[in-house]
């Protein structure tokens, strides 16, 4: 092919324009940041600034009330039960008073009240320590505040478990599947070597629906967005006395718990 | 330089042999943890490291006390660390290559380990720390590798690698000070939560990496024509004495700190480690043995006359090694995880495979320091006696 300096400079010139643009627009995507949880919500989606949940402990009657939100959650995420406490994964549980406010025990408080269970899960802190030193941003913040676990990412150094403060992260110490009962295909599974936990059912809310254990709990747990003052969350805390846990972390829990008092109060 | 590995007398061979062995079986049981996954090992969700991890911290200790040679050699001119200097270099390239296998035979997913290279994230200790002992690895083999062969051909040194060796200085404080971060910066481990444990760090391993060196010293001593001359061994022990009685002193403050205040939540690893919790003590003894150990190092290394005598010296180098051993490769690491956050007490202890799997990465880090410290000797030997040239 012959080709004179004209066409040269021409097809030279049109290239590095073409060059520029390529780099320029590769380049303003990165700075942007591609956030993972980057996506075209659905028009049912419940969406919030910054997700919270607030328990309500006077619900929680029987055994069954408690038994029924974990089994919901748990059931739905496909959490295996291995029957050890050794290679236990949990993504919400129980504990009694003095081992959820560690350092508030108090030996005169109503014998009912030592006794009874709290749920626990993860607190989806606005300061998440797990977020802080994960090498790899496996764990990451979502801008609705939920902290996320990508299991794929995820290489198993569990620097997170050693930073929560709250015991709610749990490790795939052994193949899960072989422990799950009956397995739900609209949630993955997860491989060995990896930690999970509670994810707010994030899954659930792009679509329009409450978490699960918040749908079992027959108004136990009330689940909504902290910056919206005229969210449920933000009634209920604003008439009853609530307490967090180790909120002295300087954290920012954002699960709510209300002990005190009878039914009527919320 | 690397032939003089191959050839060795029946002593360096039955002991390469002996050492590969314990490395084929460890690995044999490590293809078995990755099949089966981690719960191989006594971890638990309540302690999530173990065994494998405090390995890796004490050998940062191991690694770092180099820079107790190098200062002296090459900052202050003191000449007689000549001919032992380089087997604290090379110390540091088999301890850091130990670090290494230890936090990869912890990982859940080993094979995804280019993600923290992949994903950089700079607010992560774990990346500073894999960015350190990288770092620390090469300047060793590069520092250690051109000196001898300086030595070999009897020439100095070149010049560009002096700034490399002053770098190592401040390099040697940083992989232990990055250690140290990875727990002192836990929101909820009261344990670990202290501003003195990065000096902690330190202290114990300008007193664990130097009493090993002696030993390591006075064996090729016994064993091959290598001698490091009785006043380098003075003088390191020395070192050893300060570092052990300050390292002793840090220790003490963090025992007064939680005795004193009678916080809770400081005093319950403390309780946990000494005098066991709510029924749970696995650990007591063997603390208790670290303690007693210190104490008679600590007396052996104090007084001149035993710190003089060899024998009485080779005793404290071995209760300084076993007792920071004790300490930082079981007590610190498993002692923060107890109780757990919610204040229970779940109890560790290393399984099996995990003790062999251990013992084979122990065994790669002494056979990859057999072979460096064969080749110093071939070469010493090839050039005869003397000062180095540098």
């Amino acid at each position: 092919m012959k080709m004179d300096r004209r066409e040269f400079l021409r097809i030279a010139g049109l290239a590095g324009l073409g060059l520029g643009i390529g780099t320029g627009a590769s380049g303003w995507i990165l700075s942007r940041g591609i956030e993972a949880s980057e996506f075209i919500p659905s028009p049912n989606a419940l969406t919030a600034k910054r997700w919270a949940m607030v328990v309500v402990l006077s619900k929680f009657k029987t055994e069954e009330d408690y038994k029924r939100v974990i089994d919901a959650c748990h059931r739905f995420h496909n959490v295996p039960d291995i029957g050890n406490p050794k290679d236990e994964v949990k993504w919400i549980w129980t504990d009694t008073y003095e081992h959820v406010f560690v350092g508030q025990e108090n030996e005169y408080l109503p014998e009912e009240f030592k006794e009874r269970p709290f749920p626990l899960l993860c607190n989806h802190c606005t300061k998440a320590p797990c977020v802080r030193v994960c090498p790899t941003k496996a764990t990451f913040k979502r801008k609705d505040g939920i902290t996320m676990q990508d299991y794929h990412r995820c290489i198993g150094c569990r620097f997170c478990m050693a930073a929560c403060p709250y015991g709610a992260r749990s490790f795939n110490w052994r193949d899960p599947r072989p422990f799950i009962k009956e397995t739900n295909p609209s949630y993955p599974t997860r491989t060995k070597g990896v930690v999970e936990k509670c994810t707010y059912c994030v899954e659930l809310l792009e679509n329009g629906e409450m978490p699960k254990c918040v749908q079992a709990s027959k108004g136990g747990l009330i689940f909504g967005d902290l910056m919206d003052p005229n969210s449920e969350v933000r009634k209920v805390l604003s008439e009853n006395f609530s307490m967090r846990r180790k909120a002295e972390m300087g954290t920012g829990p954002s699960v709510f718990y209300i002990i005190g008092g009878g039914e009527e109060d919320v | 330089m690397f032939e003089k590995a191959l050839v060795g007398g029946r002593r360096y061979w039955t002991l390469v042999a002996v050492l590969l062995a314990i490395i084929g079986i460890g690995f044999l049981v490590y293809l078995k943890q990755l099949s089966y996954g981690l719960g191989i090992t006594g971890m638990s969700r309540d302690v999530s490291w173990g065994f494998y991890i405090s390995q890796f911290t004490f050998l940062v200790g191991v690694a770092a006390s180099a820079v107790m040679l190098v200062i002296p050699y090459y900052l202050h001119n003191y000449k007689k660390f000549s001919r032992i200097v380089i087997l604290g270099e090379f110390l540091a390239v088999s301890a850091v290559t130990m670090c290494i296998l230890f936090i990869f035979v912890d990982m859940g997913q080993p094979m995804r380990i280019m993600n923290v290279i992949l994903h950089p994230t700079p607010n992560s200790i774990l990346f500073w720390d894999s960015v350190v002992l990288t770092g620390y690895l090469l300047l060793n083999i590069i520092i250690g590798w051109t000196t001898l062969q300086a030595e070999w051909k009897e020439t100095a040194p070149p010049k560009w690698v002096k700034p490399l060796i002053y770098l190592s200085i401040p390099w040697a404080i940083s992989i232990h000070t990055v250690t140290a971060f990875i727990y002192a910066g836990l929101p909820g481990r009261h344990f670990w939560l202290t501003a003195i444990m990065a000096a902690r760090f330190l202290a114990s391993a300008f007193a664990s990496g130097p009493a090993l060196l002696i030993l390591l010293a006075l064996i090729l001593r016994k064993y091959t024509t290598f001698d490091p001359g009785r006043e380098p061994i003075l003088a390191v022990s020395k070192i050893v004495a300060y570092a052990m009685v300050t390292n002793v002193f840090f220790f003490l403050l963090e025992v007064f700190t939680a005795g004193y205040s009678q916080v809770p939540g400081h005093l319950a690893s403390f309780e946990y480690l000494f005098f066991g919790l709510e029924g749970h003590g696995r650990l007591v003894p063997l603390m208790w043995i670290s303690i007693l150990l210190a104490i008679v190092a600590i007396f052996l290394l104090v007084v001149p006359a035993t710190r003089r005598n060899e024998t009485t010296l080779k005793v404290a180098c071995i209760a300084v090694f076993i007792s920071l051993w004790i300490d930082k490769g079981f007590g610190l690491v498993i002692g923060g995880f107890i109780p757990n956050p919610l204040e229970r007490v779940f109890e560790y202890w290393p399984t099996l495979p995990e003790f062999i799997i251990s013992l084979a990465v122990w065994a790669t880090g002494f056979l990859i320091l057999t072979i460096l410290y064969k080749i110093v000797i071939s070469v010493r030997e090839s050039i005869g006696p003397g000062e180095p040239a540098h």
